[in-house]
């Protein structure tokens, strides 16, 4: 995944310049390394704080309203009467209320699986078609899948998580959700596990939260979707779980599968209670 | 006739058991992932350790399961034929710093390293170091490079569970991560008394 759009280069060349000042700076201070340390932190908090103002992922935003109004597909029709979970057309707050049970389909769906359901269902695509290309790169290869869904989570913004766990397939995704995050596989024996499951770690100099407490899946999980500077482009959790998964030495995630939306909904039940405050903006 | 499965089935709202739910989660993971690059779904079969430290769920596993684990790991560890351990810290430090290798999206013929520093402190001058696993800030200075060392730094770095069950290090020599020659030179980044490490 390659950025190539002008905007994302410029972006992503005055972020890294500014990070390459930024450790050139503290590779020379002369301060101990406790201190050298707690220094890099804070700085790189500032960074991450100054970068809040024109987050790029307003563009997605925009691009997604379009897409749900837009009429398209074989059947020529918008995405406006999608059930997301609140009824059909309801955008305002679903994000905080997703992973849930679906009685139309029977089964748990996530933010992604659904909007492919209704793409398939309203406006006639393949389900081949509505998940060919779930993460986009640069200009040419934009995805739809992912500005819908910072549209859609941005009308969840200031809303407090609530998932629910009434119906017996969430409990049981939310069980399978559980039992994937510790499992150890590949080459490398990780799981979400082995990076996320203690406090105060991080790899390299990207802090990890722990994601078996509360407080460490509130922080993460309301920050998600965001604006991702090193790819350039706005990333859903789907693409998070993919990538994570692609980190940990395992083959690749499927799209919309069981385990996505069985890890969300670990996750983002976790997080409950804590207020969505997404698209975000991150390194 | 219906079995007591069957009519506990067709019971509406009652709580899985914690194996249906392990082997639920178990189908849906097959299921879930496709091949890419170098990595297939062979990469998805757990071998003892890996089964019994997942099923843990972060939590220690019993000192009866820990012994198990720790030797059958013990006994993967092959040292070296020539009875050398300790290699080029040069090529360790570098190795140290190289985070490819073995994931979907590397060639597999390009360069694998062991990304130590993914996890540890090791020279001072590296700032961009983790902290998932301990400081290895001065190793060889406060253990010395006796033949006991060696072979404990070297062994610890084919396969970590041979001395702590459930580590969440990977094994880099039984899992064919590194090479024999990798993991010497890695072993001299951490004792060779000119190494930065130990400085």
């Amino acid at each position: 995944m390659r950025r190539s759009s002008p905007e994302g280069r410029r972006l992503a060349a005055r972020a890294r310049a500014g990070l390459r000042a930024l450790f050139a700076a503290l590779a020379v201070a002369a301060a101990p390394l406790a201190a050298a340390q707690g220094s890099v932190s804070e700085e790189i908090a500032k960074y991450r704080a100054a970068l809040q103002d024109g987050n790029p992922a307003e563009l997605w935003e925009a691009r997604g309203e379009g897409l749900w109004r837009e009429r398209r597909g074989p059947k020529q029709a918008t995405l406006e009467r999608c059930d997301l979970g609140k009824g059909p057309g309801v955008v305002k707050g679903v994000y905080a209320e997703l992973p849930r049970y679906f009685a139309d389909t029977d089964r748990v769906m996530d933010l992604e699986t659904r909007l492919v359901w209704c793409m398939v269902q309203l406006q006639g695509y393949s389900e081949a078609d509505a998940k060919r290309n779930p993460f986009g790169s640069g200009n040419d290869k934009k995805s739809d899948i992912e500005a819908l869904v910072a549209y859609i989570t941005s009308e969840s913004r200031g809303v407090k998580m609530n998932v629910p766990l009434t119906h017996p397939k969430e409990a049981e995704a939310y069980g399978v959700g559980e039992k994937l995050f510790f499992f150890r596989g590949g080459t490398h024996d990780f799981a979400c596990a082995t990076c996320h499951g203690e406090d105060g770690k991080r790899i390299r100099l990207q802090e990890l939260p722990n994601l078996v407490t509360k407080e460490g899946a509130q922080r993460a999980y309301t920050t998600w979707p965001a604006y991702r500077v090193s790819q350039g482009e706005l990333r859903s959790f789907e693409w998070r779980l993919y990538d994570c998964f692609r980190q940990q030495r395992f083959p690749e995630l499927v799209f919309g599968s069981d385990a996505a939306i069985a890890l969300t909904m670990f996750l983002a039940r976790n997080s409950n209670g804590a207020v969505f405050d997404a698209p975000a903006i991150k390194r | 006739m219906l079995t007591i499965a069957a009519i506990a089935l067709a019971g509406c709202a009652t709580t899985a058991s914690d194996q249906e739910i392990a082997s639920k989660a178990t189908a849906i993971l097959k299921q879930s992932f496709k091949p890419a690059g170098q990595a297939g779904l062979d990469r998805l079969e757990q071998d003892d350790a890996q089964r019994i430290c997942s099923a843990a769920a972060g939590k220690p596993v019993s000192r009866e399961a820990a012994a198990e684990i720790e030797k059958a790991n013990l006994a993967t560890i092959r040292y070296p034929a020539d009875g050398k351990l300790v290699g080029d810290w040069r090529n360790g430090e570098k190795l140290a710093q190289e985070g490819r290798g073995k994931q979907f999206s590397d060639d597999p013929r390009g360069p694998v390293g062991g990304n130590c520093y993914a996890c540890h402190e090791l020279t001072k001058s590296e700032l961009a170091f983790g902290t998932i696993g301990p400081s290895l800030y001065q190793y060889g200075k406060a253990r010395g490079q006796s033949a006991d060392v060696q072979r404990y730094t070297f062994g610890k770095i084919y396969n970590s569970e041979a001395f702590a069950a459930c580590s969440n290090m990977p094994r880099f020599g039984y899992k064919g991560i590194l090479s024999e020659q990798q993991i010497k030179d890695l072993t001299a980044l951490l004792l060779d008394p000119a190494s930065p490490v130990n400085q």
